[in-house]
């Protein structure tokens, strides 16, 4: 396992490589640059600006550059927040929007798959059809309305919770947020879940527990649960890489200072190094959970053997 | 005498299934009962109701299903029990074994995790007393190693070893009543043999009664007491099983006794011309390596098999599964990349492409073992049988086309207007025919039929050997029938091949290789296939 876990790691170098070098080259192939927008800069302050950045220098350097800081682990300086090294504006804003994407998430795994369980349980029954009500709601409202109902409902109607920032990271300002996030994934999960049960609750081995008078509880929880945790162990790898790189919508309505915003407004803005430094977290986010998920799947399902 | 002990009572059971066209009534108010210690068989094809019979009795009908009747242990209803009394009798008094032991058991789990859980379930036992007790359950079922058997999981045992756990899991709680559903169909029939001689040792030991689902008479034969024959959800007739035998009074079961495959294949002329012919045919499997993973694990499926089939003749490949039978076919038929040199007709195919190899698709056909997968269910019958004919005559008009399919249909037995319908309209075996008239209908020279008859009914299989010999005399067909059936293939082929892990073990004319075989695995095959599975009605 040491070995497969180690084997995934190497080959996640020439991965990161491959993808750093065309969001490189696709960021400047877009028109535009960092200090030619609407800012009426003269040509003088931009030229020197420019060379000051090494804009001037010709792609191929400019891109040499990048990759030797990159190895050094050094992201550069953001051309829009002059004051603030890349570096610095994820150290700040990582941790919360990871905190908000680990909460969704972990809500949503354990919600969808409780109401998924019970929909399955209960198959073309009044409570099965509930869920799959809620569900389709859940995965068909976006976040951009269900963001501004719960600020609307909770904060300004009944008072109960703040309508936004941050708060330092006190628990309340937290709700609104991470119940947006998670609201979508709760649906899905319960989907997922309830047809992997109800594929679970089918099987032959599950016939074989009945038939040996094991309790309701054994039968449901540890032997049809745990095999149809599967398909929700490899959902959980994307979307944790999802969620936990933040949100742009959420983090925007709810003023989060998370860095989910950083990655449209650096396209926008064409301050190349903190897209390409936002690239490369969500390519180390993705790689990382896609990796635990595979290391998961083998803790769960004694079939699966790396080595 | 005294009577003995009734202890298991089905009265007018009836089971309904709610469908989407209304409801099926799979089993229509029979009546059974069990004594004390013996051994019951309730014997039908597919779809006489006989499983569902049982699920019924142990409140495991699919969700659409329901019960309504009696089934009575020592006097108490089951059907109307709670589930928590329905639960200390389950797998405690009553418990059962099923027909797929590949899947019976819960992958995720220890062996020995899923022995003592319903044992100390029903006797209460801590952790390490049931421990000692799976053990022991281990050892009287003869798995090897006990101890470290119980740390295995599910796919680490072979389909016989973890029927065996089955068994233990069932025998845990010294039951009443073992209900054992098809429990060696879905294995090999050496295998099979093992399975029921520990079954009628455990029974010898244990003393509870047996309740036997089977398909199999022969089964029936070696061991029931008493015999219930089940057709569409009745019971047809009943009787001690000696008696049932020797004078069976319904024609069901006359049928059922008659439907062994009868007659034999004569050898081709001495001169008839080598259709097929390959020299020192290897496949090898590759399994693993890669980028940092080692040296790949090579696994020679086939090894080192030379074979040449004339015209007209048939050529059954025999062994169990994993033999490397089906894998030799399809090398033969240039499906899977292989080494030594393979001939069709006058022409070398060893290393022909796949565009070479396309004109002579035509002549060489493949028959498969499984008739509910094999047909597209979105195509008529008619395209599905027609869509040879796009490929190898593109110059026919559609109405040619049509008239071919009428007339491949009615070599196979089927009525013509079948072309219009959908393959799910058909049973297995009227499917096993559309499936032939696919190869016919390109008039081919080689049919490879890979355990053609395996997933269908006793009478049926009959009818398909049958069909099969009168096309072979037709159109002076060769074919390689690839089966671990030997009552199917004694009445099949001229000469036989017995192979054994990618090697052949045996071969010669198909009399001699009964009559007197030479290899002791071909001799161990024969004896548990006669032993244990095969019955004649004036043997």
């Amino acid at each position: 396992m040491l070995r497969y876990i180690l084997r995934r790691l190497l080959t996640a170098i020439p991965t990161l490589f491959v993808i750093v070098t065309m969001a490189f080259f696709l960021i400047r192939v877009a028109p535009g640059g960092p200090f030619n927008q609407e800012r009426g800069l003269s040509p003088e302050i931009r030229a020197n600006l420019e060379a000051q950045f090494g804009l001037d220098d010709p792609l191929w350097l400019q891109y040499a550059h990048y990759l030797g800081n990159l190895l050094r682990g050094n992201f550069g300086p953001s051309y829009n927040l002059p004051d603030f090294t890349v570096t610095e504006l994820f150290a700040k804003g990582l941790p919360i929007s990871v905190q908000l994407g680990t909460s969704a998430l972990i809500l949503a795994l354990l919600l969808g798959s409780v109401l998924g369980t019970i929909a399955a349980l209960n198959q073309n029954k009044v409570g099965d059809y509930m869920v799959i009500a809620l569900a389709t709601a859940g995965s068909t409202i976006p976040t951009f309305v269900i963001a501004p109902v719960i600020q609307l409902v909770f904060g300004l109607t009944w008072k109960l919770l703040p309508i936004g920032g941050w708060g330092d990271g006190a628990l309340i300002n937290k709700i609104g947020p991470v119940l947006t996030l998670a609201l979508p994934q709760i649906a899905i999960v319960a989907r997922l879940m309830r047809g992997s049960m109800i594929e679970s609750l089918r099987s032959h081995h599950i016939r074989t527990a009945r038939a040996l008078g094991l309790s309701d509880w054994s039968v449901v929880v540890k032997h049809a649960l745990r095999g149809a945790i599967l398909p929700i162990v490899s959902f959980t790898g994307p979307a944790a890489a999802a969620l936990l790189t933040g949100s742009v919508i959420v983090e925007t309505i709810f003023s989060i200072p998370g860095v989910g915003r950083y990655f449209v407004d650096a396209a926008l803005n064409r301050d190349y190094t903190l897209v390409m430094g936002t690239v490369v977290v969500i390519a180390l986010f993705t790689i990382v959970f896609n990796l635990i998920v595979d290391v998961m799947y083998a803790v769960v399902d004694p079939r699966v053997r790396y080595d | 005498m005294a009577t003995p002990e009734t202890i298991l009572s089905v009265k007018d059971l009836r089971v309904r299934f709610r469908t989407l066209d209304g409801a099926v009534e799979a089993v229509k108010g029979i009546n059974i009962h069990v004594n004390a210690g013996e051994t019951v068989a309730v014997v039908g094809e597919s779809g006489s109701g006989k499983s569902q019979t049982m699920m019924a009795a142990m409140s495991l009908l699919a969700s659409n299903g329901e019960a309504t009747g009696h089934v009575d242990y020592r006097g108490r209803n089951l059907l109307t029990m709670t589930k928590s009394d329905l639960n200390k009798v389950r797998g405690a008094k009553i418990s059962m074994i099923f027909q797929e032991p590949m899947t019976s058991l819960d992958p995720l789990y220890s062996i020995g995790n899923q022995l003592i859980e319903p044992i100390r379930k029903h006797r209460g036992l801590n952790a390490a007393e049931a421990r000692e007790e799976a053990l022991k359950l281990l050892r009287l079922v003869h798995i090897p190693d006990p101890e470290r058997r119980m740390k295995s999981y599910p796919h680490e045992m072979s389909g016989g070893q973890r029927q065996r756990v089955m068994i233990a899991m069932a025998l845990a709680n010294d039951p009443d009543i073992l209900i054992a559903d098809e429990p060696t169909t879905a294995l090999d029939v050496t295998i099979q043999a093992q399975i029921l001689t520990l079954l009628a040792e455990l029974q010898r030991k244990l003393g509870m009664a047996i309740v036997f689902i089977t398909h199999d008479l022969g089964i029936v034969r070696r061991f029931a007491d008493r015999v219930y024959v089940m057709r569409y959800g009745e019971v047809v007739e009943e009787g001690e099983a000696e008696a049932l035998f020797a004078n069976p009074q319904h024609a069901y079961t006359k049928m059922l006794l008659a439907a062994e495959p009868t007659g034999t294949k004569a050898p081709p002329p001495a001169n008839a011309p080598v259709l097929l012919e390959g020299r020192n045919v290897e496949v090898t499997f590759k399994i693993g390596g890669g980028f940092l993973a080692g040296e790949p694990l090579l696994l020679r499926a086939v090894d080192h098999i030379s074979i040449r089939l004339k015209r007209n003749q048939t050529i059954g490949i025999v062994g169990e599964s994993g033999s490397g039978k089906s894998t030799l076919g399809r090398a033969l038929l240039r499906l899977l990349p292989s080494d030594g040199v393979i001939r069709f007709g006058d022409r070398d195919i060893s290393t022909a492409d796949r565009q070479a190899m396309r004109p002579l698709r035509r002549e060489m056909q493949l028959v498969f073992q499984d008739p509910f997968g094999s047909l597209s269910p979105r195509m008529t019958v008619g395209q599905v049988i027609t869509e040879g004919l796009l490929v190898h005559e593109p110059n026919l008009s559609g109405k040619q086309r049509d008239q071919r399919a009428v007339e491949a249909l009615l070599e196979v037995g089927l009525d013509p207007n079948a072309r219009n319908r959908y393959p799910h309209e058909f049973s297995g075996g009227q499917r096993q025919r559309i499936a032939i008239a696919r190869a016919m209908i390109l008039k081919p020279k080689l049919v490879v039929l890979d355990e053609p008859t395996s997933a269908l009914d006793r009478s049926v299989q009959k009818q398909i050997v049958e069909l099969l010999r009168k096309l072979q005399a037709d159109h002076e067909l060769s074919y390689l029938f690839i089966s671990h059936d030997l009552a199917v293939v004694r009445a099949m082929a001229d000469y036989i091949i017995v192979m054994k892990q990618g090697k052949i073990v045996e071969e010669g004319p198909t009399e001699e290789i009964f009559s007197n075989p030479q290899a002791a695995y071909t001799q161990t095959l024969m004896n548990a296939a006669i032993d244990v599975t095969r019955f004649r009605l004036s043997a």
